[in-house]
């Protein structure tokens, strides 16, 4: 009797527990019943719940339905049907549109991030993209290409295809694909010519994230290459003293007059590469020399800017070497040293005056420079007239502690004779 | 009559000078071929007075503070007429100073001279070690350059280990949680009021206890003197042990000038408490044996922390060494055995702990 009780209570237990286990599976099943599937599909359709979760839009509470439409608390296809708003698979051409419903609703977007502009649909629609996009052209990157979906991260992650360290390959996917790019007759060399400029090495290298990328240069959602006329003022956002000496220059005129893209057309565009002063030189990096006549004033003032920074730098090493041989010989040069750092700052300064091609002005650096250098050339050398001094009082002291411990040995000799004879 | 006898003449009326001098003319110093280790202690003597005059000139321009210190140094380098020199010698003194006390040490462990009835001069010897490296420490920050800065963090960081007293100890060291300003002005504190009363004090006991006894000799020659008296020999301390030292002192002098002059004490770059620890910090070479120690043990020995067990292990070995005198008579010659070779062992690992510290990457 007592067995058949305590199988009934065992089977009511049972029964409670399938019972609750239902209901907790079901209770999970209504959070989204999307990635139940999807997780299983094979790609393109393939979207797994850890992938899902990555993306930023997952973080802020919005799910599959927020975009896809649907109904993702129904467990069979009612989820995916007409009657739930289902949108499906977003097409290409709709994407610009469904992104900007909350991008482009400042009060939207207020909800999450208060500080995100919304304008980036209206800047799409400037952008060379945007123009073909409303031409009916498919291939032109649109929102998903540069962002990506799915796992859409904010720019700031370094994982992001938009963080700053990324971007030139994200742009790269279409731009340094030849046959992609056919149709639109554009070089496709940008980034390999990126890759070995300056400013590639300040980024990648250096990990220099204010320094530019395509987007500093192109705008990201309005890209377009900048015009002949607005290259000067792109390039004065981080070159601001270049900027200010080439409007000084003589060259502003003539190169706007000619419709040449200002500093482009010394520095070239994708691939800047470090300046040099032999920019200034005649050789194979000459680049004055590709306009201006041998002999000519131009010519003329360029060999002076140029013998200028050539001394400045020839100083400038002399005083390291000479400071650096007294520092190796003990000596304290330390306030040297802080202005050798004056020094090397007035050949920059000399270095970006070029830009305004007054010599005046340029020599006006050069000779701040000299001057520094001077002066930390004879603290270098005075070190080192003190460290010879202070050797040769070295031997002169040794020289007497010799004497005197040859005089203390002779005197204990002479103590201990006088000591043995008493 | 000299003016020499004139002035003696003069005091040995007033405080009885030629009796207050008799015991040190009749004192004699045992010569033997080891006599030599004799000199090392008056060396250090020697270097400790030479520190105390630099020191006392160098406190006429030094400013301890985080905002001034660094710069002060700077102007004694640059500036001050052979300022250079008194920081050089102070410095390369303080060296040259460590280095004779441990060889004075190993010196009286080897030649035994610390057992019976020497054990308190052994004592006070040890203690002056021990504020010898107590200056070395605290000085080392003075200057408040980058590479002393973050040693004193890492220096007091191990004391910051001591079971139970450790944190206490550190924020005592530091003058709060982290080294700063404070603890520079700590630090000069005990540099040039605590330590120096200190040290002064045991000198003169130490000094006291080695004229009471007078020099040890080692103890096979010893018993050979006393089995036939007539083959001992001695040397009058005064003039001829005296003049001897002077020697020392004057090449110890010669040695000090050279260095000064050669190899210049090197300032470094201001401290900056905000900038990360640059590479290779490293204490000063006194104490690489016992930071490169720390630095090899595993992080966890058993169930016990590595560094606590580390530190533990060189306070119970430090306390067993100032102890040693006291282990000699034990066991029918086996102590003398043990002392022998926790001697060799003490030199050896010292020697090879601080190469490997300092050539280790």
């Amino acid at each position: 009797m007592d067995t058949w009780r305590n199988s009934a209570l065992l089977r009511t237990l049972l029964v409670l527990l399938g019972i609750f286990a239902c209901g907790a599976l079901a209770c999970a099943q209504t959070q989204s019943t999307c990635l139940d599937c999807h997780s299983a599909l094979d790609p393109p359709l393939q979207v797994t719940a850890e992938k899902f979760a990555q993306d930023i839009h997952a973080q802020a509470g919005l799910n599959c339905a927020s975009c896809h439409g649907g109904d993702p608390t129904k467990a069979d296809m009612d989820a995916m049907s007409k009657k739930a708003g289902f949108r499906g698979k977003i097409e290409r051409n709709q994407i610009p549109a469904l992104c900007g419903r909350c991008h482009s609703d400042g009060a939207y977007m207020r909800q999450y991030n208060p500080s995100l502009r919304t304008d980036q649909l209206s800047q799409y629609k400037t952008s060379v993209h945007g123009k073909l996009f409303a031409k009916g052209d498919t291939k032109v990157a649109v929102c998903t290409d540069c962002h990506s979906v799915h796992d859409l991260r904010p720019a700031s992650d370094t994982r992001s295809r938009v963080h700053p360290l990324n971007v030139a390959q994200t742009c790269s996917r279409c731009h340094a694909d030849a046959a992609y790019m056919k149709v639109y007759s554009i070089p496709t060399d940008q980034f390999e010519k990126y890759s070995a400029s300056v400013h590639h090495d300040a980024l990648v290298v250096r990990g220099d994230l204010s320094a530019p990328t395509c987007t500093t240069c192109h705008g990201n959602h309005g890209a377009a290459p900048p015009g002949v006329d607005s290259v000067q003022n792109v390039c004065s956002k981080c070159h601001v003293f270049q900027d200010q000496m080439y409007e000084k220059s003589t060259h502003k005129v003539a190169f706007q007059s000619a419709s040449l893209p200002g500093c482009v057309v010394c520095h070239s565009n994708h691939a800047i590469n470090h300046p040099s002063d032999a920019r200034l030189g005649a050789g194979p990096q000459a680049l004055c020399m590709q306009c201006h006549s041998p002999g000519d004033i131009c010519d003329q003032a360029r060999v002076e800017m140029l013998n200028g920074l050539t001394r400045l730098d020839i100083s400038i090493k002399e005083a390291n070497r000479v400071l650096g041989v007294a520092e190796s010989s003990g000596m304290e040069v330390s306030q040297a040293r802080l202005d050798e750092d004056q020094a090397r700052d007035a050949l920059t300064k000399a270095r970006v005056t070029i830009h305004s091609f007054r010599t005046d002005l340029v020599n006006q650096d050069i000779q701040e420079g000299l001057n520094l250098a001077a002066k930390n050339l004879q603290a270098g050398k005075n070190a080192l007239a003190e460290r010879d001094y202070r050797r040769r009082g070295l031997g002169f002291a040794l020289v007497f502690i010799l004497m005197g411990v040859v005089g203390l040995f002779l005197y204990i000799r002479q103590i201990e004779r006088h000591s043995q004879k008493t | 009559m000299s003016l020499f006898t004139r002035v003696q003449a003069w005091l040995d009326e007033r405080i009885h000078w030629a009796e207050l001098i008799e015991p040190l003319k009749k004192k004699t110093v045992p010569t033997h071929k080891l006599s030599y280790w004799y000199f090392l202690g008056g060396i250090t003597l020697f270097l400790f007075m030479i520190q105390v005059g630099t020191g006392i000139l160098l406190l006429l321009y030094y400013r301890p503070g985080a905002n001034e210190a660094f710069e002060s140094v700077q102007y004694i380098m640059t500036r001050v007429q052979f300022g250079w020199l008194i920081r050089s010698i102070h410095s390369w003194a303080a060296n040259l100073m460590i280095f004779t006390a441990f060889a004075h040490m190993f010196s009286v462990v080897f030649l035994r001279a610390y057992r019976k009835p020497r054990e308190l001069t052994w004592l006070s010897g040890m203690l002056l070690l021990f504020l010898a490296m107590g200056f070395g420490f605290s000085g080392y920050l003075l200057p408040w350059n980058t590479l002393a800065f973050f040693a004193t963090k890492v220096g007091t960081e191990i004391a910051g280990q001591v079971p139970f007293i450790g944190h206490s100890l550190m924020v005592f060291l530091r003058g709060g949680e982290e080294v700063t300003g404070a603890t520079l002005t700590r630090f000069f504190g005990f540099h040039v009021a605590v330590l120096p009363l200190l040290t002064t004090l045991l000198v003169a006991i130490h000094l006291a206890l080695v004229q009471y006894f007078g020099m040890s000799v080692p103890p096979g020659l010893e018993a050979r003197w006393k089995a036939a008296p007539t083959d001992a020999c001695q040397m009058k301390f005064f003039p001829k042990f005296f003049l001897r030292e002077l020697m020392a002192w004057y090449i110890a002098l010669g040695v000090l000038g050279a260095l000064a002059a050669i190899l210049p004490w090197e300032l470094g770059t201001k401290a900056d408490p905000f900038a990360p620890a640059p590479a290779g910090i490293r204490p000063e070479w006194y104490f690489m044996f016992m930071f490169q120690t720390l630095k090899k043990i595993p992080a966890k020995l058993w169930f016990l922390d590595g560094e606590i067990v580390g530190i533990l292990v060189f306070g119970a070995a430090g306390l067993l060494w100032m102890l040693l005198p006291f282990f000699d008579q034990l066991g029918r010659g086996r102590g003398r055995k043990f002392i022998m070779g926790a001697g060799v062992f003490a030199l050896s690992y010292i020697t090879a702990m601080t190469i490997y510290g300092y050539v280790a990457k």
